[in-house]
Formats: structure tokens, C-alpha cells, sequence
């Protein structure tokens, strides 16, 4: 039931990347009668191709055509050429991801005015708010079937998790759950329920978590209105001299160069490649890249406030059973500067297999202060911390022309440093995680630095003035109509929540604005 | 691994007789290293015996887990024992060597004490080839399945129906 359209139509919306913001959006178009193609780098992967077993699993899935890093945070030098861990594939990252499904609280949508003026920090607020985002919120948890939304029930607590509660119950927190998941904790649904395998982060082999790739894309292929070209990646989107994108050049599968004529592009190719790519479409009329008059593309970029808190404890824990992340702890989200930062942050179980941990705990690491942690991996627990961290101007994605991609393109470089709060909130944050295990009885906790990228934000970001940002409160860029910004790119702040239920719901409110505005002409 | 059987069919007690001791805890012959009580032994092809035995034990050094047998170690490093590595493997042991005998010792191997081992290792940890060996065992040594029982990883288990029927949740002394 796949769609073919013509190189040459020019009636069809492109869409670049087919993950959390691509993969929804065109199916959202889809359902509403738009035609579709979308342009995806990565392969098709279904549930039955995953592999339970984190290297392979990585090579199968992660992407890893050249990048370069600057900044003094860590990732630069202990993964000098991954500053992410993200995914090339049909789906994109919400193959990997972990599932943790959360809204954005309210004064998080108004981060300049809730914080105020951040030494530093080049804050803004949403030109969206949280009354205006309720209803696509709804809807996001009713595609991606959030537990504890709606009817859904949580999931059950594994031997993880039930340390990180009893440790978390005995520090006083109250807001202590098994989260609110993207994987489906019963029987009578659509997809089959959660069968505690523990590789959430390799691909779910048994299709409880939602992804992108094996749930709304087949359902826009369904339709007949949607097209996914995997293997495919764009190169540069092209416009004419009235400033009108009208197309993308992309590298099929054989490495050749097409080029797919479009009504409307939107670019959804995560945070790095997103900015990558409009700025690698400059043109003589554009000369700084496309949708960059404010220069903003590429800068601001966020990457959450995080690190993991392990812990060795006298006996079992097992913790790689069962889900990855398979709870949470809110009070600390709050925004209460007596902390001495502003904003706040999420713990949230997570548990790492023999392999990854011996490459994350304490990377370049050796030496029996090392290997003794590790000699009790079966003791072990773990928790991942997620926070708001601060936009700056300075952290930010560029060029680079030194280095380039297997098809000649300049490369994206990630530059980033931590700033003052950024600090603070982690230093906090460590603290809390160690005590809740040390209240459980820990002989030994592990304060572990933060991990190359999960989430990936805010180098395209909404702004409701242009000068502030690249595009506006519907993703559409302030330069250019019908070019739009799908992804988590857009964020204009990050908020402490892992991002994806936020991106979810951004693109279907936008796949929502894109089929009125086409149906009423104006686009 | 085959050639933990013994080079070319030899028993453990001809073999032995051909060998003489690196360090404490290998022996080394024309083209062998094994272990001082043949109960493993390794062919090089292209590294000198005595490298592969140096580098066995710097790989030990550098992830000690007492309970993880050095025929892991041997598999995380036999790698490097090709034309294409060994030239700058060569090298670096030899230099690990000369750092030893600036410590006094008369070979890293000869050095008894791990604390001396590390102490020499600590000294070239920016060194590209101590980054190389130490960058390599990430993978090299922990992504054995073999070794993974030994921490009681359990790997994969989807084959298994997962662990929702198997203690996912088993956990009895909170
Ligand atoms: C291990 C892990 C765990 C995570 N857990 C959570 C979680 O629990 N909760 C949560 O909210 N988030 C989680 N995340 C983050 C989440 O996966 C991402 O935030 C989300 O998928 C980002 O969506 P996106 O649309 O911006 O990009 P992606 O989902 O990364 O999709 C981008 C796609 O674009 C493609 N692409 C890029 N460039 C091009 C090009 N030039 N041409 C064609 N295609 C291109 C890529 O191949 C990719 O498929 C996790 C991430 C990881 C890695
Ligand atoms: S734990 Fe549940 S969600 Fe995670 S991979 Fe296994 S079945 Fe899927």
C-alpha cells in the first residue's frame, strides 16, 4: 500500500528523518489525506531484527557517520567523535528509547519569566503555553499509550526499581512511581504487553514500547499516502529566487543523488543534523544557510542537565531485569531556587548490561578502584538524572569543513560547556542520588558523568520574535513559509522532562496546522 | 580457542620442558606463551612471545578481576598479533620495558608487585599505545560473552520470555 510518487511531484510535503518529530508527523499528514514522502538515512529495522545484546545492538542501530566536539564537557574527550548516542533508522531514536513519557510542567513553558534573567543563559519563553499544549498532550498519550494516562496502568516494579523506591521512601520524597511509559503494561491493547526483557534500549524485540518505526509509520503507509524512502539522506534543500523551498537533494541507497520536488520540507533530523543541514544549504541567496537571517541555526543547544548515580549494595540487585527505566522520582523537579539553581530535575531508574557499564561508569577509568565496582555488577543499582539545563548562545552546532561525511558533506560540530547552573543542579543532584541509595544500605555509590547525548535540543528554536529564533509557535521558520522545523530541535528551552511526549505532541499539533493551512490555500 | 590446546600437538609436559618463566604467571617458548602450569597456551604469530606475555599481563593490570582466568585477558589482546598491529605493539612494550628498568625493575614482567606494574603504567597513561591497549579491552574484555556469567550478567533473554516469569522482580531483602 506504499505510495510511489514522482521525483518530479510537486503536490507532496517531504519530510527528512522519520523519528519522534519526522516518523509522527507523517503519519499524522497521512491520516489526513496529505501526500508524503519521507526521506529516511537510516534502514528498516522491525522488532524481530533488534538484538538483545548492547554492542551489536549499537552497531545495528546508532549513528555513526562522522561528527566532531569542542567545549570543555567531558563527551568531548572520552567520545571525541559521538558526542550522541542516537539512531540511524526508520524510527530514528525512538528505536533506543527508553520510553519515559512526561509533560512539561506549566512554568516551564515560560522559562525567562519563571527564572528570570539567568546570568549567561539566553532564556526565553515558549510563544506556546501550557493550556494551548493540554489537548495535543492527550493526544500523544493516547497514540504512544502512556501509562498512568488516560485508563493505562503503571508497570510493575522491578528489583531496580524497588531499591531506588525503598531508598527513596526513606529520604521522605513522596512524588515515587514506576513512571509514566511509553510500553504497554496490559494485556487488551494494540500492542503486545511488556514482558520485562530489560533490552528497552537495544529496540523492544516484542513491540510493548512505541516506537516511531514499527507503529506510526506502517499505520501512514496504510493509508496510501505516505512513501518512506529508507537509506535515503538529504543533502540540501533547494529554493527559487523568490525564496520558496521547492525540493531536496538526497543520496539514495546506491549512493546516488536524486532530487525530490516538494510543496513543503520539514526538516526532523535530530538536534545535530537538522541545523547541519540548513546550514550545509547555503546559497547565494541565503548565504549564512537557510532560515538563519537571525543566525540562531544551530545555537542554543541543550542537551538536559544529566549523570547516573550507581550504587554497590551487600547483596543482589540484578538490576538489568525487566525494564530500563522503570521508575521515578518528581519532588525534585520542581523550580525552588533555595537549591541554589533554578529549575529542576527528574531521577529515573536505569540500568546498563555488563558491556555498556564497563565503557560509562567512569570512562578512561582503570585499576582496581575501577574494576572492584565492577566486580559487584550484581549488586549494583542505578539511577539516571535528567534536568533542565540552561540554552546559551555559545553551545552550539556548526560547520565543520575540515572533516566530511561519506557523501563530501562538512560534518556538524558539537560544542558545548556546562554552565554555572548546569553545575549546581547536577552537584545537587548526585547528592540526592547517593543518598537515596546510601539510605538503603549502599557500601559504595558512584557519582558517573553524563553519558554521549540522548537528548539532543533547542538549535532550531521557537521563538515568537525572529531575531530571537529560528522558527515560529508552529515550527514554520520565520524566513521561509513553507519550510518547517519538525523535531526536537525546535525546543526553545528543555524543561527537566526527557523531551520525546513534548516532541509527539508538537508534531501532531503541527501536522494539524500544516493539512488547514494547505486545505485553506495558504500554504 | 584451539590454540589454548597447546602449539602444534604438544602435551603440557613437552611443552613446559620447552619454556622458560616470564614474570610470575606465564612461560614463553619459540613462537608460544602458555601458563606456568600449561594449563593454557597461546601461538603468536607475529609478536614476540614475550610481548604477547607482557601485554597479558598489562591488560591484567590495567582491569584486575581476580576471578576472571588470564585465557580472557589473552582473547581481549591476541588481536593485536598481526602484521598490521605488531610493529607499533613492539614498540610500546618496549617502551613499558624501558620504563620498568627506569623503576628499577629489570622487565615489566620482572616487577612482582602489581603496585609497581601500576605505578610504571600510571607514569605513560597519555601514551597513545597505553590508551590504545586500555581503550581496547572495553570491548576487548568485557563484551566476552563467555566472561559475563563470571558477574553474573545474564545477556540476552528474549529467547527466554523475557524475565516477567523469570525474577525480574525477585528481590527479598529490602
Ligand atoms: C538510549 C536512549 C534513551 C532515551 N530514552 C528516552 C526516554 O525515556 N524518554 C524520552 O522522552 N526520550 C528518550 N530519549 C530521547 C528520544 O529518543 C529523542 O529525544 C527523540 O527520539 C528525538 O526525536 P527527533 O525527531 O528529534 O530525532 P530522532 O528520533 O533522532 O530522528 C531523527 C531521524 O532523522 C534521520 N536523519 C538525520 N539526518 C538526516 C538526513 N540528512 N537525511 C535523512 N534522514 C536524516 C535520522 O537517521 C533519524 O532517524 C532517549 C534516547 C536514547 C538514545
Ligand atoms: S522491558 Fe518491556 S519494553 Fe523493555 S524491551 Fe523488554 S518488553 Fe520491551
Amino acid at each position: 500500500m506504499t505510495a510511489p510518487f514522482e521525483l518530479s511531484d510537486d503536490s507532496v510535503v517531504v519530510i527528512i528523518g522519520t523519528g519522534a518529530g519526522g516518523g509522527v508527523l507523517a503519519n499524522e499528514l497521512a491520516q489526513k489525506g496529505v501526500s508524503v514522502v519521507a526521506l529516511e538515512a537510516g534502514g528498516r529495522h522491525e522488532p524481530q531484527d533488534f538484538i538483545n545484546d548492547e554492542w551489536d545492538s549499537f552497531g545495528q542501530l546508532a549513528w555513526l557517520d562522522p561528527r566532531t566536539t569542542s567545549g570543555d564537557w567531558r563527551v568531548a574527550k572520552d567520545f571525541s567523535g559521538l558526542p550522541a548516542w542516537i539512531v540511524k533508522s526508520v524510527g530514528g531514536t525512538t528505536q533506543h528509547w527508553a520510553g519515559a513519557s512526561l509533560r512539561f510542567q506549566d512554568h516551564e513553558w515560560k522559562a525567562r519569566t519563571s527564572y528570570g534573567d539567568v546570568e549567561g543563559a539566553s532564556l526565553l519563553d515558549w510563544p506556546i503555553n501550557a493550556a494551548e499544549m493540554d489537548p495535543w498532550y492527550t493526544m500523544a498519550e493516547d497514540k504512544l499509550g502512556v501509562t498512568r494516562t488516560g485508563d493505562r496502568p503503571g508497570l510493575p516494579g522491578n528489583n531496580n526499581y524497588k531499591v531506588f523506591e525503598a531508598g527513596a521512601k526513606a529520604l521522605g520524597y513522596k512524588d515515587v512511581h514506576t513512571g509514566r511509559m511509553a510500553i504497554n503494561s496490559d494485556e487488551n491493547r494494540d500492542r503486545s504487553m511488556c514482558q520485562q526483557t530489560g533490552f528497552c534500549f537495544q529496540g523492544c524485540k516484542w513491540g510493548a514500547k512505541w516506537s516511531a518505526g514499527y507503529v506510526d509509520i506502517p499505520q501512514g503507509e496504510a493509508t496510501g499516502n505516505l512513501e518512506v524512502r529508507s537509506q535515503s539522506h538529504v543533502a540540501r534543500i533547494l529554493h527559487n529566487d523568490t525564496g520558496k523551498v521547492t525540493g531536496v537533494e538526497y543520496f539514495d541507497k546506491d549512493g546516488n543523488l536524486q532530487m525530490q520536488k516538494a510543496r513543503i520540507v520539514c526538516v526532523a533530523g535530530n538536534s545535530f543534523e537538522s541545523p547541519r543541514l540548513l546550514l550545509n544549504s547555503a546559497s547565494s541567496m541565503f548565504p549564512n544557510g537557510l532560515a538563519n537571517s537571525s543566525d540562531q541555526v544551530g545555537r542554543n543547544y541543550m542537551r538536559h542537565m544529566t549523570g547516573s548515580v550507581y550504587a554497590v549494595f551487600d547483596k543482589p540487585v540484578k538490576m538489568w531485569r525487566g525494564t530500563t527505566m522503570a521508575g521515578i522520582i518528581q519532588d525534585e523537579s520542581r523550580h525552588d531556587p533555595s537549591r541554589g539553581f533554578v529549575g529542576g530535575y527528574e531521577l529515573e531508574t536505569l540500568a546498563l548490561g555488563l558491556p555498556f557499564m564497563a565503557a560509562f561508569l567512569d570512562p578512561g577509568a582503570w585499576g582496581r578502584e575501577f574494576t572492584t565496582a565492577l566486580d559487584h555488577y550484581e549488586n549494583m543499582a542505578g539511577m539516571w538524572i535528567v534536568g533542565e539545563d540552561m540554552p546559551q548562545a555559545t553551545n552550539r552546532v556548526t560547520l565543520n569543513s575540515d572533516v566530511k561525511d561519506q557523501h563530501g558533506l562538512p560534518v556538524a560540530n558539537v560544542h558545548f560547556s556546562d554552565h554555572a547552573n548546569d553545575i549546581a543542579m547536577r552537584n545537587h543532584a548526585y547528592q540526592q542520588g547517593q543518598a537515596v541509595y546510601e539510605a538503603v544500605g549502599a557500601t559504595r555509590t558512584f557519582p558517573t558523568p553524563p553519558y554521549p547525548s540522548t537528548h539532543n535540543l533547542g538549535t532550531n528554536r521557537m521563538s515568537e520574535r525572529p531575531e530571537d529564533g529560528v522558527v515560529n509557535k508552529w515550527g514554520q521558520t520565520h524566513d521561509i513559509e513553507n519550510l518547517f522545523v519538525s523535531d526536537g530541535s525546535q525546543f526553545t528551552t528543555g524543561a527537566a522532562e526527557n523531551p520525546t511526549l513534548t516532541i509527539v505532541a508538537l508534531a501532531i499539533r503541527q501536522a494539524d496546522h500544516i493539512a488547514s493551512e494547505m486545505s485553506a490555500g495558504s500554504l | 580457542m584451539s590454540d589454548m590446546n597447546g602449539p602444534k600437538g604438544l602435551t603440557r609436559r613437552q611443552l613446559l620442558s620447552r619454556a622458560s618463566a616470564a614474570g610470575a604467571s606465564f612461560v614463553v617458548g619459540a613462537g608460544f606463551v602458555a601458563a606456568p602450569n600449561g594449563a593454557w597456551a597461546m601461538e603468536t604469530a607475529v609478536l614476540k612471545p614475550q610481548t604477547m606475555a607482557t601485554l597479558v599481563q598489562m591488560a591484567r593490570d590495567i582491569y584486575p578481576h581476580d576471578q576472571v582466568g588470564d585465557e580472557f585477558y589473552v582473547i581481549a589482546v591476541k588481536g593485536y598479533d598481526t602484521d598490521a598491529a605488531a610493529g607499533g605493539i613492539e614498540e610500546g612494550v618496549a617502551k613499558l620495558n624501558a620504563a620498568a628498568k627506569a623503576a628499577g625493575h629489570d622487565s615489566y614482567l620482572a616487577a612482582g608487585w602489581e603496585r609497581d606494574r601500576v605505578d610504571i603504567l600510571r607514569g605513560m597513561e597519555d601514551d597513545p599505545f597505553f590508551q590504545q591497549i586500555r581503550g581496547g579491552l572495553v570491548t576487548g574484555l568485557y563484551n566476552q560473552k563467555a566472561v559475563w556469567p563470571i558477574f553474573g550478567y545474564e545477556g540476552a533473554s528474549y529467547e527466554f520470555g523475557g524475565y516477567i516469569e523469570r525474577g525480574f522482580n525477585d528481590i527479598n531483602w529490602l
